[in-house]
Parts: structure tokens; sequence; C-alpha cells
């Protein structure tokens, strides 16, 4: 039996300790807005926060989290879709088919935490997420969008 | 049992909507016998448009959303016609089984070749109109007045003479009950109010939250996780299974195999069956496949390209040979085009419930009504036994239409558990191996120019695979596949090739390697688009043209291609210096109904590194339901059609697929993605597709760029391979 912090409550989870985090989030935890893509940390559609940092979750074994590492996924990063990356991702109409989405906004809004302000380099080198519809301009858009508090109009 | 099995599907949807906020915007996830979830409660006014007593507008949309937001444009569309409130709309897909049980009043539940708009367009309109014209005529009758006194706007509907009003919920039961008018008026687009405008999507905020439903994230009570291995050769079997080895690990409740080629772990979770199912021996039969390679299909194409059998025409006119033997100049180019993988970010995976007189699946399908056919053949069971629902797709591309064999492998599977839901997913692995792949061909172009620099003749020989052959033979023409010429029709509203040549001939010498080939957003165009857009840019420089006036000259008798080309001509400064260092390249194209060109700015470095700075592309697509998605699709194909550029190759070794995951396939990332500029130039008359046609021009536009920065002409995909230094 392992513990486990996820968006804020204790999870006690009984599981082979080398699956990976994605399937325990997945699986036993029922949070499926976590995606597999890959399952070889290539494509960031598994991406949560751990202690506020992005993670891919395909490629951690659950053995490697301990209960006070805070794990937050999609479903936890606001009650309501009201954080500042979601409304940015509203307001410009980001997804398309929206697979990739949870990872890129956990992704996106672990950037923000760690850089307020990114630049294009920032955002080149920390959002390497693979979107397959090709949404790739408007994230860059509604990052910086989030960044400077949804005030400025794209274009 | 199958009634007691609904009521805990609808125990278990309440309590899983509760856990999740519900599923209070969006779209209604069906499961079980709740299909139509509003309907019973709802009125519905006509196949289309249902409309609760709060007003809310239930819009049922036949093709499915996988990103290029059609369910939005169709919903657009009824809505314009509805007159009712866009804020109160939903959306709702219909079941293919209900589609059958209501002779087809859907229509096709088809969403590929960019058709989910241009091909139901008129119909969904009607609905709206249709439905509009029962609300009034039930407010009429209520008010007993003259339904000419009365009108619509905005879901309420107004008595003129006494300014009595009344709303469309409030009337919606009674409309229900009257008969549909026999003729509608359909609105004229100059006066649109909401289709027609940059409208948001429908589908965002559950996309935001993870709410959103996919198909691979579907739960049902009891269910049990199933992963697959087939094949990996094509054309290959089981031989042997040592399945005892991994029926004692965690959570394994069955091995099974799945027709003569797959075998299946079976388990509590997903991971603990792909875990059991690594560790199962498996001996294959490798088949008479074992050793195609890359290197022999090449070969067996190459000889194509002389060949005088299996060759079938797709346009011919003149005399192409006199042409060339009395050209002033000819000149002559082969150029290649790979296997590639269509790589949906949603793996393949479908969901089965068997029992011996129902089947129902759920799943992510491009072609709802072929997804019902697949499962009723293998649950071998009669089609009006056998439920399809439809979920949200994570991507398509043309894999979710191109073949059902995922439905078809679940439902094998459950079937040797009749009860027990499972859930199959591929890995991306077993995805990546068993594909239908974007088909190889390859293409000589020779070209006859006079003394004057004037194109006399051209001849264009493809040699490689068709799709039709293997995919849906019964669309062969005496063999021929029309597919394979795309956007090099001489006439037709689908893909017509603009430039004028007095002497032409392009034929298609059919090779078929055994390699499941399959629709790739842009199919044929993509190879097409690239083979003569290129050679255009060499026939302009070998006639010491400017490329855009080489092919403006050629496109005189075609001018909405001319058009699309001016466009990003003029936008992107053409004629004018690029920055320091930025060369630029273009590219036109007609296909699925519309028209495309592209302006690429591009820079390589001295270490031949390439990078795209610009894109300026024009679509003309008769009628633009919603600028604002059409802008998207536009990005969105350039990001497909340079990863293809860039990136896409598969290549065989011992009958098998080499890349098996995004570490050997590689994807365009945010770091490459240039700016893209879109021109929406609607310019009325017809309706033409949007989801695909623009990648058409992504490749060549860039390669053309490439040319006049390097002085390279590459003619083999992907970019990977090439060494950029300037020569």
């Amino acid at each position: 039996m392992t513990n486990l912090t996820v968006n804020g409550t204790v999870r006690a989870v009984d599981v082979d300790p080398d699956t990976p985090l994605l399937w325990v989030i997945r699986e036993q935890l029922g949070l499926t807005g976590t995606k597999y893509g890959c399952g070889i940390a290539q494509c960031g559609a598994c991406t949560v926060h751990v202690d506020g940092a992005a993670v891919r979750s395909c490629s951690m074994p659950v053995s490697a989290f301990t209960e006070d590492q805070k794990i937050v996924t999609i479903e936890g990063l606001s009650p309501d879709g009201s954080h500042p990356v979601q409304k940015a991702w509203l307001d410009l109409d980001v997804p398309q088919c929206g697979f990739c989405q949870p990872g890129m906004i956990m992704a996106s809004a672990a950037l923000l935490t760690q850089k307020p302000n990114p630049n294009d380099d920032d955002i080149n080198s920390e959002i390497t997420n693979i979107c397959r519809c090709g949404t790739y301009n408007r994230v860059r858009a509604a990052i910086k969008f989030a960044a400077q508090g949804g005030q400025v109009r794209r274009g | 049992m199958t009634t007691a099995l609904a009521v805990s599907r609808r125990k278990f949807l309440a309590g899983s909507a509760a856990a999740v906020g519900g599923f209070s915007f969006g779209f209604h996830v069906p499961f079980g016998g709740e299909a139509s979830a509003a309907a019973g409660t709802t009125p519905e006014i006509n196949a289309w448009v249902m409309i609760k007593p709060d007003d809310t507008v239930v819009i049922r949309v036949a093709r499915v959303e996988m990103g290029q937001g059609s369910l939005t444009g169709l919903a657009q569309l009824v809505a314009e016609e509805l007159d009712c409130d866009w804020s109160k709309v939903t959306t709702e897909y219909p079941t293919p089984g209900q589609n059958v049980a209501r002779s087809r009043v859907w229509g096709d539940f088809q969403t590929a070749g960019s058709r989910a708009i241009r091909g139901s367009h008129d119909y969904v309109r009607k609905g709206g109109a249709a439905a509009r014209q029962m609300l009034i005529q039930a407010a009429a009758n209520e008010w007993k007045v003259p339904v000419a006194e009365c009108a619509a706007a905005n879901g309420v509907i107004t008595h003129k003479g006494s300014g009595r009003t009344t709303t469309y919920g409030k009337v919606a039961e009674a409309a229900s009950k009257l008969d549909p008018p026999k003729d509608v008026q359909l609105k004229d687009p100059k006066d649109w109010k909401i289709a027609g405008k940059p409208v948001k999507r429908l589908d965002t905020a559950d996309k935001l939250t993870g709410k959103q439903v996919y198909a691979i994230d579907v739960k049902l009570p009891g269910m049990l996780n199933a992963a697959i291995k087939d094949c990996p050769v094509f054309g290959g079997k089981i031989k042997s299974v040592e399945a005892t080895q991994v029926r004692a690990m965690p959570g394994v409740k069955e091995v099974v195999q799945v027709g003569d080629t797959g075998v299946a772990v079976v388990a509590d979770t997903w991971w603990r069956a792909k875990t059991a199912l690594d560790a199962l021996p498996i001996v294959w039969d490798e088949g008479p496949n074992a050793d195609l390679s890359s290197g022999s299909i090449a070969e067996m194409l190459k000889a194509g390209l002389d060949s005088d059998q299996g060759v079938f025409v797709g346009s011919q006119s003149g005399d192409v040979k006199a042409a060339l033997a009395g050209a002033a100049k000819r000149v002559e180019a082969v150029y290649a085009y790979p296997y590639q993988h269509h790589v949906t970010m949603e793996p393949m995976n479908a969901t089965a419930l068997w029992t011996n007189d129902r089947c129902e699946v759920w799943t992510a399908t491009q072609n709802g009504e072929a997804a019902l056919a697949a499962a009723a053949s293998a649950a071998d069971l009669p089609v009006a036994k056998c439920e399809v629902y439809r979920l949200h797709l994570g991507g398509g591309f043309g894999r979710r239409s191109t073949s059902h064999d995922f439905v078809r492998q679940a439902v094998l599977i459950a079937k040797q558990i009749p009860g027990t839901p499972i859930k199959l997913i591929w890995s991306r692995e077993e995805d990546m191996l068993h594909g239908w792949y974007h088909p190889i061909t390859q293409c000589r172009l020779t070209g006859a120019l006079d003394q004057d620099g004037n194109l006399t003749g051209l001849r264009m020989r493809i040699s490689g695979q068709s799709i039709l052959s293997t995919v849906n033979p019964q669309g062969l023409q005496n063999g021929r596949d029309p597919v394979t010429f795309q956007g090099l029709n001489p006439s037709g509203t689908e893909g017509v090739l603009g430039y004028t040549i007095p002497n032409l001939l392009i034929d298609h010498a059919m090779r078929n390697p055994p390699i499941p080939p399959g629709f790739w957003r842009g199919v044929n165009n993509n190879q097409n688009a690239i083979y003569l857009e290129c050679f255009m840019d060499e026939l302009a420089h070998a006639a010491g043209q400017d490329p855009l006036a080489f092919r403006r000259k050629l496109l005189v008798n075609h001018p909405k291609h001319l058009a699309v080309l001016n466009a990003v001509a003029e936008k992107a400064g053409w004629g004018a210096p690029a920055p320091q260092g930025v060369y630029r390249g273009l590219a036109q194209h007609m296909g699925y109904g519309s028209y495309v060109a592209a302006c690429a700015e591009v820079s390589v470095g001295d270490d031949g590194k390439l990078k795209i700075h610009r894109i300026v592309a024009a679509t003309d697509c008769g009628y633009a339901v919603n600028p604002q998605q059409i802008a998207a699709q536009v990005e969105g194909s350039f990001v497909d059609g340079l990863t293809a550029l860039l990136y896409g190759e598969i290549t065989l070794k011992d009958g098998k697929v080499e890349q098996e995951n995004f570490d050997t396939y590689e994807m365009m990332r945010i770091n490459e993605m240039p700016q893209v500029e879109s021109i929406i130039m609607p310019s009325g008359g017809f309706w033409g597709g949007v989801g695909e046609p623009t990648i058409f021009v992504a490749a060549p536009a860039v390669l053309n760029a490439i040319f006049a920065a390097t002085g390279k002409r590459i003619r083999t995909l992907p970019l990977k391979n090439h060494d950029l230094r300037k020569a």
C-alpha cells in the first residue's frame, strides 16, 4: 500500500511498485484527464505537477513518490477551470482535438510558476509537448496572454 | 440481462458525473441505453433539433469532432436557420444504430475527406429551417393567428400584430407534433448572423479541465482491460503462445487469441495487461513478407516508372511525346514520397460488451456506420443487435476512417468473455506497427519548354500504391484508382489541375506493396502537390523565369487557383526583398473543393540548419462557416504538413515497421513552428473543404524556398535525411 497526495487529498493505493504514476492516476484513482500518449516521456500528454514542477508521469514508477510530495493533475489545477492558463486557453480557443491539452496546460502552468514572464526561448525550451493537431502558435500566444494577466489581445 | 446492465450503467453514470462535476457543458457522453439522453423528456422537433422547456437547443451532429471544429460549424449552420439563441446551443451525437433504425435520417456519418460541412450543409440547414417553421406554426396555432403574422428571432417568436411573444422552449412540445413543412427556403449566406462568424468552439471548456471523456477514458462497471499484440510482420500470424507463463501474474484474467494474427492479455488494469503481454512468449509465423524491406519496395516502384504494365491514365491532352521530342529544352526529375504514420495522440482503442444477443462498442471513429458494421461482423450478430457509441476523437487524420481493426479486435476479445465490458487500448508501439500508412509513390516528371520558355508539354508518371485497391476495391474504376490523381484532374469540382498545358499525360503505374495504405490527412494531394509544384519551380528556373510569373501564365484559365496564389504573393511581399538571409518559395493546389496557396520564408544556416520563419497561406473554400476555426485548421495543417516534410518516414525491415514510438518517429514541436498568416478568402458559390486543403502546399512551398536559399533540389522526404548545406 502506497500513500500519494493527489490534488490535496491523501490517497492509499494498492499497486505494484513499478507501475508508472500515470497508470495509477488513471486506473487506481480514476482521474482520466491525464493522458497516455507514448509511455516513454516523449509526448508530454501525461504531464502532472509534483511539488509544482512538470513531470511526465508515464515514466516515473509510483514507488518514486512519497506522501509528502504534492501531486497535482489537470483535475486539480483549479477547482473550476479558473487557473490563468485555463482562462487564457478558453479566451484564445486553443484546443483542437484536445487530447494533448491537459499535458500542455500543466507544462505551461509550471513554466509560468517558474518564469512568470517567459520569452519565446523559454517557451521553446520548456514546452516540448507534442500536439498533432497543431495548436503550437495558439499555445505560445496563450502562455503570453496568461503571463500578462489575460490583458493583451492576441494579434 | 441487457436491461440490468443498462440500469447499472445509468447508476454508474450518475455517480461518475457527480464526481467530475457533471456533464454540464458541451457534449453528452452516451452510455448504454441512454444514447439519446434528452429524448423522451425533450421534444424532438426533427432529427436535427430538440428543444428543452428551458429553451436549451440540442443540435444533433452526425459527423464527429476530432479537433477540426466541424461540431461547432455544423451547429452554427443549424442554429442560423433555426434562428435560435446561440448561447443556449448544445450538441449531441446520434448513434449509428439509431441512424440505421431511422432509415439513415442523419445521412452520412463519415467524417473524412474534409466533407463534414461541405457534404451536409444543405440538409442540416434545411433541418434548422424546417424546425423554425414548425416552432412558428405551433405559436401561431396557439394564438390562433395566421402564421404569416409571426416571426422568430433569437429563439423568441413574436406576433407582429399584437406584440405577443413566446419562446421556442414553450412551444417545442406542440411543434414536435406537427407535420414537417414540404419545402423550406434557406437564407442567403450574406444574411448570416451565426454562421460565417468567428464564434468560439462549443467543445473547449471540458478540454481544459480533464472532464472531456475520450474513448480511452471510458469506464464501465465490471470492466476489464486488454492489451494486444498483432503479428508485427504484415501478413504473418501466430504460431504459438505460452499463456501459462503469464496467467498467474498480478491482475491477469485471461489470455486470448484474436483471430489468427493477434493475442491479447485481459487484466484488471491496462498496465497489468500490458506488463503480462510484454512477458508473454509469442512465436510468430512471419508469413510471405518476412523479407520485405524499404529497399525492395523502392525497387518495385522504380521499375514502375518505366513500365507499361498496370498503368492507368489520369489526364491526357494533345501529344506529349511530340512536344517532348520537339522541345527547345527538356527538364526531367524523379521525386519520391515515403510511407508515413497518422500518429493520432490518442492511440487506437475500443471498449466492447458482448452478450449472446447484443454487442455494444464505445469508440473513437471517423465512420460510425463502418464501426457498427465491423462490430456486427466480429460479434456475429445482426446490425440491429449492435450499437456503437461515439466519443470525441483524440485525433483522426484518416486513421479512424480507414480501418476499424481496433473495433474488430475489441469485439473478438469481448466475445470470449461474455457480459464483461473489455477496454482494448493499443500501446503506442502497437499503434505504430499497425498503421494504415500514407501510401508510398515515386514520380518522374518530364517537361518541354519552347524557345521562349513556355511550357508546351508535361509528362508525369506516378508509380506506387493505390489506397482504394486495399481499402475499398469497389471504388476502383476498371482497375484505375481515381484517388491517385487528386489535384491533377482535368475537370470536376474536387481537385482540378490549374495549369493549362497543351500536351499533357499523367498516368499511374499501380504498384501495391503488401503494406496497408490509408487515407492520411490530405491523402494523395500531399505528394501530388510536391511533385507538381516543385517541378513547376524547376521548370521556371530552367526557363529563366520568376516562379510566380511562370505559374501565372499557366493559370490564366483557372482564376480561383490564380487568386489564392496572387494573394499569398502579395501578402508575403513576393518580388520585394526578403529579410537578410531569408528566401521564399511558392506553391498552389486545389483539393477537396478548395483552392489553396502558400508562400514560405526560410533560411538555411552554414551548418545546414533550416529555419522556417513564416508561412503565408490562402484558402478559398467558397463559404467560410467559421473563419476563426478555418484559421486554426490552416495553422494545424502546417504542423502536420511540415512534420511530414521534416521527419515523416516509416521504413520497413524484415517485413516490419522500424519506427515504434516518438523517439524514432519524430514530431515537429513548438520550437520549430513558424509564424502562420492565413488569408481566408471565400469567393462564394461553392462549398469547399477546410480540414485538409492547406496541408498540400506546406511541403512544396518550403522545398521551393530551400532551393532559393541553397540551390539544392530536395526530391525525397523527409528533410532529416538530407544535408542542406550549400552545394
